[in-house]
């Protein structure tokens, strides 16, 4: 492969005691996402009081998901898993009538070896309700790669074969995009396509269960975001469908790139494409002058460190770490590509990637370090203001609009919050922070 | 297996946690998976905490599963105590423990060899006790452990102190109301002539629990967190203890009165009922408010109270003997202490609830129909959905209930503030009723109609779809500058297109 990609000394990894989300937060934005789903967390206190804390006043909202709270009977196995999921999945079906159940496994089903993947089938043509098994705990993943849990497991429902054979007026090939994002990114970013004249078959999740999108072998397929690697696998290996490995459509950079790639797997001259990029970044100017050659330091919690990190520099910063909980080389690695042009472009040195990050150390780091912005999770937000540093929410990122050319912008509110919170008191009387 | 969307109290490693780090160099170290210090978020945020909260993980993950965590839990305290030089350091389990069933018990013993901090492993299991049980229990281990440690010649050394003193136990982080609550403790007992001894967990180190003997009594504000350890300390020595909160002014009065009796136990007699009508008649407006006109138009209004037994216990006492409100049914979710809280409220209201079911006290509010709500942050959004006012009393809560001025629940300034808080909620649902009446509030229709700058430009079906998107707070600022922009591109109408090229021109 490249030269980025073999050149190990800008990977590192540590102990992996960071903080960050449990995957099983990823419920949050899937059930808002898909609309006629209900999703049922198998497991205990600890993941209710999480998920319950976590969602804030999504809470009250009557969402559509619960926990099937494991109690000392099910972990003893006194009762039966079957009949007890069952009888809550009855539950469910009577008071919301969902259009698909998803059941997340966590720690403890892991622990005690439930078998949802086996009662799920039998369960499902039991109550006549389609049952997805994704195994989203804290064992084995992070934060975002629970949705790549779920997605993964939906891969195998896309039906494979096309009802009514409508074949698309724009082009022969048939192309799915897999990632959830809000209905107006996925409208945005179709748009963009459609300017190409790419017509997107398809996104794996769409708001309904019933209208997952067809899959068949020889079908392209692209990741919208940097965390969806077994869907990726999965799509590959089980469907047979093509990956098209790609920047992922963060920044006006990473939106190009990542159109370009697509019209270059289907033959097609982009039309526009570089004069649009310019147009976004001139419209982003006000913003760059306030971060140009500010130090960034990415303590890692949500897998897309890589792909902001990549945008930052080539908005002028200079990131000093990227840590990230865990890095997929292959599904990244026209990411990496494009962050290592990126440096060179910009001639900045590359910075150190640190995988399973380790947060004292990193504080540490930090310290010695003195950036002008760290991108950190909330437990360590406030305790760095305190110190003089300033901080920019991670799980922001993840919630906010940051895909495609139109939410380039957002990316850099984002950024230029604290920065901008600060001068705006520093303007003022200058009572708390020292110069 | 139970279906359950909310709960009021958290897990038992919580308790032990905000136990843990609400010491002073007191680390906890986590038996448990990548995620679950979600504690430290929580501290950081509600609180606004300043200082990284003392809680790290020893992660268990596939590797651990499949040989065990012994090395790694011992090698995570080893490294603590080098790194932050804890006092204590307390192993925490959770549910994830709690199955796996390693010989947590083992390790601490093996650390604790090498390490210059002591080492516990906090007694507490998931399936059996919850946050509330958990805080309780972890507090008295921790007492006990260091209690335990003082030798017959010390204690023969242990003197009481000179003037009469108290140790107040149970303040804890991420309590509701707390800090502000300890303020107004320390000025009661300055004002009862009693100094302060200690106050634990609260910022208290580790040595200070030698000291804990010298008081001559203790005082448990909160049941939820404090009753064992004072248990613990009246059967090593002798200490008595007041359990009352002292929220309400005849709860303050009987909590007054007690220590009065406690002091003259002990030898000391002092007569505080000056004090009491004092401060009832001059420091506190409660009483003078229970007697103006206002609180007269509250008589024969109905109120039902949820929350944790301390709070809820008192505040059903506040509304029926000292406001005059009629409170329908009065509950908790301190399943554990029911007895005394069924013996606390019974004769004040006609039925008591007992359940940590948010479904089932949701129905009994929407089937008595209050006219005010005193609970929790849940039962705020019941009320909200119902249109009932809601005061919030209790955990579990959310950073609103942190706030940065002085409002304190106990002491005299605390009925101040319960005043209020009972007014407020009582006189909202009155204008609003009044409103109603006479006419309503502003029409929807109104607001978005005026929202326009004008009718310029028009909106494709698409566009103004995807316009009722956007969350309703910034959707007219949106709107309004997605037209200003297509009026001045000399766009007629606003499709998507025009939308996305506005978002990506306008300078917000
Ligand atoms: S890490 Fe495991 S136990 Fe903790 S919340 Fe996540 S799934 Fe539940």
């Amino acid at each position: 492969m490249t030269l980025a990609i073999t050149n190990s000394s800008i990977f590192e990894c540590e102990t992996g005691n960071y903080h960050t989300f449990c995957p099983i937060s990823c419920v949050s934005w899937l059930y808002q996402k898909i609309e006629d789903s209900f999703f049922l967390v198998i497991g205990t206190k600890t993941c209710g009081y999480f998920l319950q804390n976590a969602m804030g006043v999504m809470i009250f909202a009557e969402p559509r998901y619960a926990m099937a709270e494991l109690e000392e009977g099910d972990i003893s196995a006194q009762l039966n898993d079957y009949e007890e999921l069952k009888r809550l999945c009855l539950q469910i079906k009577k008071d919301r009538k969902p259009g698909v159940i998803f059941w997340i496994g966590t720690c403890t089903t892991e622990i005690i070896k439930m078998d949802l993947e086996g009662i799920g089938p039998q369960l499902e043509a039991d109550i006549q309700i389609p049952i997805i098994v994704a195994r989203a705990n804290g064992l084995d993943y992070a934060f975002t790669q629970g949705e790549d849990t779920v997605l993964a497991a939906m891969a195998h429902r896309c039906p494979n074969t096309i009802q009514c054979s409508k074949q698309s007026k724009y082009n022969t090939k048939r192309l799915i995009i897999f990632g959830s994002l809000p209905e107006t990114v996925v409208k945005q970013l179709n748009h963009e396509l459609q300017q190409q004249n790419i017509h997107v078959t398809g996104w794996l999740p769409c708001s309904r269960y019933s209208e997952l999108p067809v899959i068949q072998s020889g079908d392209y397929v692209i990741g919208v975001n940097p965390f969806l690697s077994r869907t990726a696998t999965t799509l590959m290996r089980r469907r047979k469908a093509k990956l098209i490995s790609a920047p992922f459509p963060i920044g006006p950079d990473g939106t190009k790139a990542w159109i370009y790639k697509i019209c270059n797997v289907f033959n097609i001259t982009p039309k526009g494409l570089e004069q649009r990029e310019k147009t976004i970044w001139n419209n982003l100017e006000q913003y760059l002058q306030l971060i140009q050659g500010k130090s960034v330091f990415f303590m890692g919690d949500n897998l897309l460190e890589i792909s902001l990190a990549r945008f930052l520099i080539r908005c002028g910063m200079i990131v000093y770490e990227i840590g990230i909980p865990y890095m997929d080389k292959r599904y990244q690695s026209a990411e990496i590509q494009l962050l290592t042009d990126t440096c060179k472009k910009m001639k900045v040195n590359m910075p150190k990637i640190v995988e399973k990050p380790d947060n004292y150390n990193q504080l540490d780091r930090i310290r010695d370090l003195q950036p002008d912005l760290v991108i950190t999770g909330m437990a360590h937000a406030n305790p760095l203001e305190a110190r003089g540093i300033n901080t920019k929410w991670s799980v922001e990122f993840t919630f906010a609009q940051i895909h495609g050319f139109t939410n380039a912008q957002d990316i850099l509110e984002l950024i230029t919050k604290p920065l901008r919170r600060n001068t705006s008191i520093h303007n003022g009387d200058n009572i708390y922070i020292k110069s | 297996m139970k279906l359950a969307y909310w709960m009021y109290a958290g897990p038992a490693h919580i308790g032990t946690l905000r136990i843990a780090s609400s010491f002073n160099n007191v680390h906890a170290i986590m038996h448990a998976p990548l995620g679950d210090d979600y504690f430290n978020v929580m501290r950081s945020m509600l609180e606004r905490d300043r200082h990284f909260t003392p809680v790290t993980a020893s992660i268990v993950d596939r590797h651990v599963l499949a040989r065990g965590s012994q090395e790694k839990v011992i090698n995570n305290i080893i490294k603590k105590d080098k790194e932050e030089k804890p006092d204590l350091v307390v192993l925490t389990p959770t549910c994830t423990s709690s199955i796996l069933q390693e010989d947590l018990q083992n390790f601490v013993q093996r650390a604790s060899i090498e390490t210059t901090s002591d080492v516990i492993l906090a007694d507490v299991n998931h399936y059996r006790v919850n946050e509330l049980q958990a805080s309780d229990r972890t507090l008295a281990q921790i007492v006990a452990f260091y209690i335990n440690k003082i030798n017959n010649k010390q204690k023969s050394d242990l003197k009481k102190t000179v003037k009469p003193s108290v140790n107040i136990i149970g303040m804890l982080s991420l309590g509701f109301h707390h800090q502000h609550d300890l303020v107004d403790l320390k000025r009661m007992f300055n004002d009862l002539d009693i100094e302060i001894n200690q106050v634990i967990p609260d910022n208290a180190s580790i040595q200070d629990l030698y000291n804990l003997p010298k008081a001559w009594f203790n005082c448990i504000p909160y049941r939820e967190a404090g009753l064992s350890t004072a248990q613990l300390l009246a059967d090593k020595f002798n200490m008595p203890y007041v359990d009352i909160a002292p929220m309400g002014l005849s709860n303050i009065k009987t909590f007054v009165c007690r220590i009065q009796s406690i002091l003259a136990m002990l030898g000391c007699h002092r007569n505080y009922e000056k004090y009491v009508e004092l401060q009832t008649k001059y420091m506190s407006q409660a009483a003078w408010f229970s007697r103006s006109i206002d609180c007269q138009n509250l008589t024969d209004k109905t109120a039902i109270v949820f929350g944790d037994a301390t709070h809820a216990a008192a505040m059903t006492k506040i509304l029926v003997r000292e406001m005059g409100v009629h409170v329908l049914w009065s509950g908790t979710y301190c399943i554990n202490d029911r007895q005394w809280f069924t013996s606390e409220v019974e004769n004040l209201c006609s039925k008591v609830l007992i359940t940590d079911d948010h479904n089932i006290v949701g129905d009994m509010i929407a089937n008595s129909e209050p006219n005010a709500i005193f609970g929790t942050q849940m039962e705020r959004h019941i009320g909200k959905r119902l249109n009932i006012p809601c005061g919030v009393i209790s955990s579990p809560v959310h950073i609103q209930n942190f706030p940065l001025s002085y409002k304190p629940f106990l002491g005299y300034e605390g009925t101040n503030q319960i005043a209020d808080l009972i007014y407020n909620s009582f006189t909202l649902g009155m204008e609003d009723h009044l409103l109603d009446l006479f006419g309503g509030h502003d029409t929807i229709d109104a607001v978005t109609n005026t929202l326009s700058s004008d009718n310029l430009v028009t909106w494709s079906p698409e566009a103004l779809q995807e316009l009722t998107k956007i969350p309703g707070f910034v959707r007219g600022k949106v709107k309004r500058n997605t037209e200003k922009f297509a009026i001045a591109q000399g766009y007629h109408v606003i499709s998507l297109e025009v939308m996305y090229e506005a978002k990506e021109n306008v300078k917000t």
